[in-house]
């Protein structure tokens, strides 16, 4: 049974209609990867599964059960974690607090509590030499590199155990050995049986690590293929629109 | 910065192994001088210095004891202001709230009944206690902060169209309750404990030496040490300095921005509430102009202190020692023998200066 389900799902921001009637489903253990020109509506896709802000129609199933979001807490208490394109940190606070912010670590007698730095530093640490990333927990977020603050956001979604990772271009801003490692993260989370959706605009990288691409075109759903029957040629020309998906 | 400067090592393996790679690690020494506190530290104690030397009045006990409980008043509000600045809020009721709180205080402890109460409110002595009135006062500051909270946090308006809209409306409230009079005529028993806690010194404790220190600058010390260990050991403290760097990620993290917020005002305004029991107390008297522009002094306190108008900066520390500045510049004029119509003059400048210092600091680190 599909871990994700959508159908249907229409987006309108005003005048603007981001999202057109868009199907898809997701196993667990399914690397998807999601392309389109910019504009498309990859990102509002994810948002909207990531609790967001609710679609305009259609309905989102997780495990076969109808979902609504009203805002993204909900979606993670589902077992959804996301990586937003611009990454959501805040530059004043360090890496461990960004990885940490909104499920801090505490310690505290009774009903006292407060925040259990130490406990952060550390697990913060771990999480970013998993990434393999030259990332210090204690470095404030405003001094790191593209490539660092990405790290950050990306170790957000090895807090819990969750059931499906958005990943919204995460290899955008970073060096080639970090990208191997975040396709390498992928590869692990598949082997763990959670559902992958990978935004990217590098064709590599969705023909590397996804089992299958959906390719998307002014708002709507154009192609949804299983990678091993494809090619980058084609994906390049359902994208451009030169090829017409059936 | 409050956060996360001092967290023990637990563990280095991460980064020890690029260790040679990064500079960025900051010494203490570093940090210690790109901080404005510590320079405002500086300025205040080369000031004491030079007015120690020229004027042997401002050295003594009993100048040290009046500058130490004049600036605890703006003290206190200004570190309930840090926490709505580092939001990337602002209050600017917090002076017209201390007007307000006064004349609630005045009421309760009143010897005349008041014509718009009921008889029984009149007539009940529990209703006018020294308890009921720091209570009465707490609430009503509290309520003025949940209010501002309310509007700007689930109704979306901006802190300075609100906070200025409730400058006016509070000080209206407090000329109304009042019945535009100063209210001193108290009941001579409640009174007296109420004056002890704004008015009197050392908590009622004798202190060895026989050192003095007003309540409300104790209060004030306890107030930043308590401040100071929440922005850094809770999450609500957490919580507002990632509001203040990036709301929209903080909201999307799954930080109850709003609550956070609202939480934020409702300290401002108890602090202002706190701040105008211990001015009653201390004077005696309760007046409805109470407060009038001192939310300035507060603001220009946080600021001077390093807490950023722009959000996601401010420390405890930096109010208290912001607001002991201002108090000492201005007890040095006087001193000097400039006349205090000139003060306001200093005082803005010095709030442009920290602003500007702030941007110098701001483009250095970008
Ligand atoms: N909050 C919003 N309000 C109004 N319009 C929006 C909003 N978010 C997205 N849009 C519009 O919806 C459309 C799809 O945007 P979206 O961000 O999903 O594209 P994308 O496929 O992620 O593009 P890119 O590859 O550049 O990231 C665009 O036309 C965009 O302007
Ligand atoms: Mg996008």
């Amino acid at each position: 049974m599909p871990v994700l389900e959508l159908q249907g799902i229409t987006k309108h921001f005003g005048a603007i209609h981001a999202l057109t009637g868009v199907d898809m489903s997701l196993e667990p253990g399914e690397a998807l990867g999601l392309m389109g020109d910019n504009g498309a509506g990859k990102s509002t896709l994810v948002k909207i599964i990531a609790g967001n802000f609710p679609p305009t129609g259609g309905e989102i199933r997780i495990d076969g059960q109808p979902v609504q979001f009203s805002k993204p807490v909900e979606a993670r208490e589902k077992g959804i974690e996301i990586v937003y394109q611009d990454l959501a940190l805040c530059n004043n606070l360090t890496a461990a607090a960004n990885v940490f912010l909104g499920r801090e670590i505490k310690s505290g007698i009774g009903p006292i509590r407060w925040l259990n730095h130490a406990a952060m530093v550390k697990r913060a640490g771990q999480l970013f030499a998993e990434l393999k990333s030259e990332t210090r927990p204690r470095h404030l977020v405003r001094q790191m590199s593209g490539g660092q603050r990405q790290a950050v956001a990306i170790a957000r979604t090895r807090l819990s155990n969750p059931k499906i990772v958005l990943m919204d271009e995460p290899t955008a801003a970073i060096s080639v050995r970090q990208v191997a490692e975040v396709l390498d993260l992928i590869r692990r989370l598949r082997e763990h049986g959670i559902g992958v959706v990978l935004i990217s605009h590098r064709m590599p990288d969705v023909f590397a690590v996804c089992d299958r691409v959906m390719v998307m075109r002014r708002g709507r759903k154009v192609a949804d293929k299983m990678i091993k029957d494809s090619s980058p040629e084609e994906v390049t020309g359902l994208i451009t629109g030169a090829i017409h998906g059936g | 910065m409050a956060v996360e400067t001092h967290v023990s090592v637990g563990q280095e393996a991460a980064s020890l192994a690029d260790a040679g790679l990064d500079t960025r690690e900051k010494s203490l020494l570093e940090r210690t001088f790109g901080n404005q506190a510590f320079w405002v530290t500086v300025a205040l104690a080369v000031i004491c210095g030079v007015m120690s030397y020229w004027e042997p009045v401002f050295a003594t006990e009993d100048n040290f004891f009046n500058i130490t409980r004049n600036f605890a008043f703006i003290g206190v509000m200004a570190l309930g202001m840090t926490p709505v600045i580092i939001t990337g809020g602002i209050d600017l009721s917090v002076g017209s709230t201390m007007g307000l709180v006064a004349i609630v205080c005045g009421l309760v402890l009143l010897k005349q009944p008041i014509d718009y109460m009921p008889d029984w409110w009149n007539a009940a002595t529990w209703t006018h206690s020294w308890w009921m009135a720091v209570m009465l006062g707490l609430l009503a500051g509290a309520l003025v902060g949940w209010v501002n909270g309310v509007l700007i946090a689930f109704v979306g308006l901006p802190p300075f169209v609100v906070t200025l809209g409730m400058l006016s409306a509070v000080r209206s409230l407090a000329v109304i309750l009042s019945q535009n009079r100063m209210l001193y005529a108290f009941r001579p028993d409640q009174a007296a404990t109420f004056k002890q806690i704004g008015g009197g010194e050392n908590f009622g404790m004798a202190l060895v030496g026989g050192f003095r220190l007003s309540n409300p600058f104790l209060i004030l010390v306890i107030l930043t040490l308590a401040l100071g260990l929440v922005l850094k050991m809770s999450s609500w403290g957490r919580h507002i300095l990632a509001i203040g760097g990036n709301e929209q990620a903080a909201n999307l993290t799954g930080v109850p921005v709003k609550r956070v917020k609202v939480g934020a005002y409702v300290l401002c305004s108890l602090s202002a509430a706190l701040a105008a029991i211990l001015s009653v107390g201390w004077s005696g008297s309760a007046n409805n102009s109470l407060g009038q522009s001192y939310e300035l002094l507060a603001i220009a306190s946080a600021v001077i202190g390093g807490a950023n108008l722009m959000g996601g900066e401010g420390t405890a520390y930096g109010a208290f020692i912001g607001s002991a500045l201002i108090f000492v510049i201005r007890n040095s004029l006087l001193m000097a023998g400039v006349d205090s119509n000139w003060q306001g003059l200093f005082v803005g400048a010095f709030i442009v200066l920290a602003v500007v210092l702030e941007k110098v600091r701001g483009r250095r680190r970008e």
